[in-house]
């Protein structure tokens, strides 16, 4: 991630897959773990921790929306109702059935990849607006269902309470606690990620996504492929209403609305479309910059407003600069925030000459 | 906390101080959180609720605060999302907030069991959901105003008072949003329509709420119900109004649930004129006629200043009121049941289970809030349109606690 090599050296396939290409890239890492591992949940206060812990359920999500839309090249405006097909098969587990974390998670992960790839399947037929009309339709048939079947959503409410995940007989539940809960999820669903693009898998949703009919002439099958994109995002996105679930200690779909699935879409456009750190980068962006705002924010206010008068003030512009900075980002590097982090690092690889 | 991250942070934080000056640290301060939507999908709402919510926390501290106490009032915007509410509760307890005034049902439901293990009150008037108003199951959530069971309960015998004291045959249609907070009362209605004798029907109206010429027709032309009930939320109550009004049905067999009864629904609707006899349930007092309004614009004048232009559209204005006169009422039985020391969030809850009797001049029902009944009774009045504004009619009441009392234990 940080490191720079002075040129390409690479003379097997073997280093080019290579997910550690310099021994340097080892100790970047390894410096990274133990800065997310021990570092930060030992220095920070519990409200840091808890922002952080909101991009990690981001993460997740915008991982397994990824995958979809910038590896495979479909669409979905439905990942929401996903995230509470995951939520509520993981919270009727728990509590009907009383069982651990370690089975309602991938459960929820899997009945999520089921419904997904049934949601996905007018993907076979059609692609760009029209996929994302026919998954917008997935998204509200999914909330209408789960609104209308008490069986599912646990009555009127449609509110399932989860306890609080149990690991080694403790029951997690302070942010510092549910913080190694995510992150334990996120590494695993990041390595997972890096893992599946670059195997045969990750080859073929690529291949789809660059030119679907030439796929198909080179032998891939655009019928399995497709539908297994759909399948592994949204066991991501059903994974990621699970760690929700357990963090809330609720499931409820309101939760889970429209709206959630265009923050999820907007993530992935900023991060960058096709990329692992892109994903991480634009989950972190979307969820932490509205708040890192109000914080910049509130001390100056205070100078110029009087406290009333200043929350109206904070909330409007907040929103008005969160819209800047996005389309700020997009302007100077539609790519995204992964392209813009590769074009500094390349600006440095051979800095300070210019070639 | 000296890390490097935090140093921004902190950096900034040292300006505030000392530009405010020591002295203010020095005084007894006690903080509260307000959850509010002044730029999301309900801000139609906020933007009148909170403010309502700051000016009478500023009254209370221009003339002292409460038993020596001045109150801060932190406000997080969650625009009606359930991620920034989470953010912002964690952002009142690191300030050290003992209460949180909650905004929105999801995010009432996503931060109950956060509240209580934290031991930090919360209060939810007119959102989430209406088992919260037993304390012992939900012992940190408190609606302190009429639940939509309660409310539902109100708009029947209102109903039954309207046509004579009798339901039995009568028909009355129940047209709602189609979401958990609009199917919520229906238990309530259903299970008073079997020993009422009245005939109910329901007509859902999907999301957004705005398109419902099919469901109003269906009422006018085919139903003809005896009376309407409606729960709507956002734009759909002016649509209501609208539509009923165009199908030729009278406006005075109508009666809304809290969320659709404000002024601006009416204007929304074509005024005054359009919505005339239509019936609202409120659960604070409507209107500029309460000392505590008064007092609050004769602050607003010592300082020079006009009064806020919120107070136009005073049932969401009043509520915000309502709310932060019942949290400091809450905090001066605390304060005083510890005999001045600072209270926690625990001593706030004992404080908020003893609030008895007070009612702000008639702007708050006479409720009593006990660890059994944290609705504090379920009081609603019943405002009316008329004559070009809101009118009174009748007096504070509460309808079928026993059948709501049963269906709260049945949940349990």
């Amino acid at each position: 991630m940080l490191h720079r090599e002075t040129g390409v050296f690479k003379t097997s396939y073997a280093a080019d897959m290579a997910l550690y290409p310099l021994p340097i890239a080892r100790w970047t890492v390894a410096g990274i773990v133990i800065l997310f591992a021990v570092i930060l949940p030992l220095s920070l206060h519990e409200y840091y921790l808890s922002i952080i812990n909101l991009s990690l359920i981001a993460i997740v999500g915008a991982l397994g929306l990824n995958i979809l839309v910038g590896y495979t090249g479909q669409i979905s405006v439905g990942h929401a109702a996903f995230m509470s097909v995951g939520a509520y098969t993981a919270a009727n587990l728990a509590v009907k059935l009383g069982l651990p974390f370690w089975i309602t998670l991938p459960a929820g992960g899997l009945m999520a990849a089921l419904i997904g790839a049934v949601v996905g399947m007018p993907s076979l037929r059609i692609k760009g607006l029209y996929l994302a009309i026919a998954t917008l339709a997935g998204q509200l048939i999914i909330e209408w269902i789960i609104n209308h079947t008490p069986a599912i959503s646990g009555g009127a409410q449609a509110s399932i309470e989860v306890p609080r995940p149990e690991f080694m007989g403790h029951h997690l539940k302070t942010q510092g606690q549910l913080y190694y809960f995510l992150l334990f999820f996120a590494v695993l669903a990041t390595v997972a990620t890096l893992n599946l693009v670059r195997s045969r898998i990750g080859r073929a949703f690529v291949a789809i996504r660059d030119q679907d009919i030439a796929a198909e002439i080179i032998g891939i099958n655009i019928y399995r492929y497709k539908l297994l994109a759909f399948a592994i995002s949204s066991f991501y996105a059903g994974v990621c209403g699970v760690l929700y679930t357990y963090y809330l200690g609720i499931a409820n779909y309101e939760q889970f609305q429209i709206g959630v699935s265009i923050d999820y879409l907007a993530m992935i456009i900023i991060g960058g479309l096709g990329s692992v750190l892109g994903s991480i980068l634009g989950a972190v962006f979307v969820t932490m910059l509205p708040i890192v705002l109000r914080l910049i924010m509130e001390p100056l206010a205070g100078l110029f407003f009087s406290s009333a008068e200043m929350s109206s003030v904070i909330s409007s512009t907040r929103l008005v600069l969160f819209g800047a900075l996005i389309i700020f980002f997009l302007v100077i590097e539609p790519e995204g925030l992964n392209r813009l982090w590769r074009n500094i690092r390349n600006y440095f690889r051979v800095w300070p000459f210019s070639y | 906390m000296s890390r490097r991250t935090n140093w921004c942070t902190a950096g900034l934080a040292a300006a505030i101080a000392l530009a405010a000056g020591a002295a203010v640290a020095q005084e007894k301060e006690l903080v509260f959180g307000l959850h509010c939507d002044r730029t999301g999908a309900t801000q139609t709402v906020g933007v009148f609720l909170c403010p309502g919510y700051h000016d009478y926390i500023a009254l209370l501290n221009s003339k002292g605060g409460v038993e020596g106490y001045k109150i801060r009032v932190l406000e997080i915007d969650n625009e009606y999302k359930v991620p920034p509410s989470m953010e912002a509760h964690e952002r009142f307890k690191k300030e050290g907030a003992v209460l949180e005034g909650l905004y929105g049902t999801p995010q009432t439901a996503a931060l109950t069991k956060k509240l209580e293990e934290d031991k930090v009150l919360g209060t939810s008037p007119g959102f989430g959901t209406a088992a919260a108003t037993d304390g012992k199951r939900y012992p940190y959530i408190f609606p302190i105003a009429a639940s939509y069971w309660s409310q539902g309960a109100a708009a029947v015998a209102f109903a039954k008072k309207q046509l004579g004291g009798d339901l039995k045959g009568k028909k009355i249609a129940y047209l709602f949003y189609d979401n958990p907070a609009g199917k919520e009362p229906l238990v309530i209605l259903e299970d008073l329509a079997k020993s009422e004798g009245f005939e109910l029907r329901t007509f859902a109206v999907p999301a957004p709420g705005v398109e419902m010429a099919a469901q109003v027709l269906d009422i006018t032309g085919r139903f003809k119900p005896d009376f309407v009930i409606t729960h709507l939320f956002g734009r759909s109550p002016s649509v209501s109004i609208k539509e009923l009004k165009g199908k030729g049905y009278p406006l005075s067999k109508v009666i809304s649930f809290v969320w659709g009864a404000s002024e601006a629904d009416i204007k929304a609707a074509g005024g005054y004129e359009v919505a005339n006899g239509y019936h609202t349930l409120q659960f604070a007092g409507v209107g500029g006629d309460f000392q505590v309004i008064k007092d609050i614009n004769a602050m607003y004048q010592a300082q020079g200043k006009a009064p806020p232009k919120e107070q136009e559209t005073s049932v969401f204005y009043n509520r915000g009121v309502m709310v932060a006169a019942i949290h400091a009422e809450a905090a001066r039985n605390a304060i005083k049941a510890k005999g001045g020391a600072k209270p926690t969030g625990e001593d706030l809850k004992k404080g908020m289970e003893s609030v008895k009797g007070f009612t702000l001049g008639g702007m708050v029902p006479p409720m009593e809030i006990v660890e059994a009944d944290h609705e504090g009774g379920g009081w609603v009045q019943v405002w009316t349109v008329k004559d070009g504004k809101l009118v009174k009619d009748g007096e504070w009441f509460q309808a079928y606690r026993d059948v709501i009392r049963k269906h709260l234990a049945a949940t349990n």
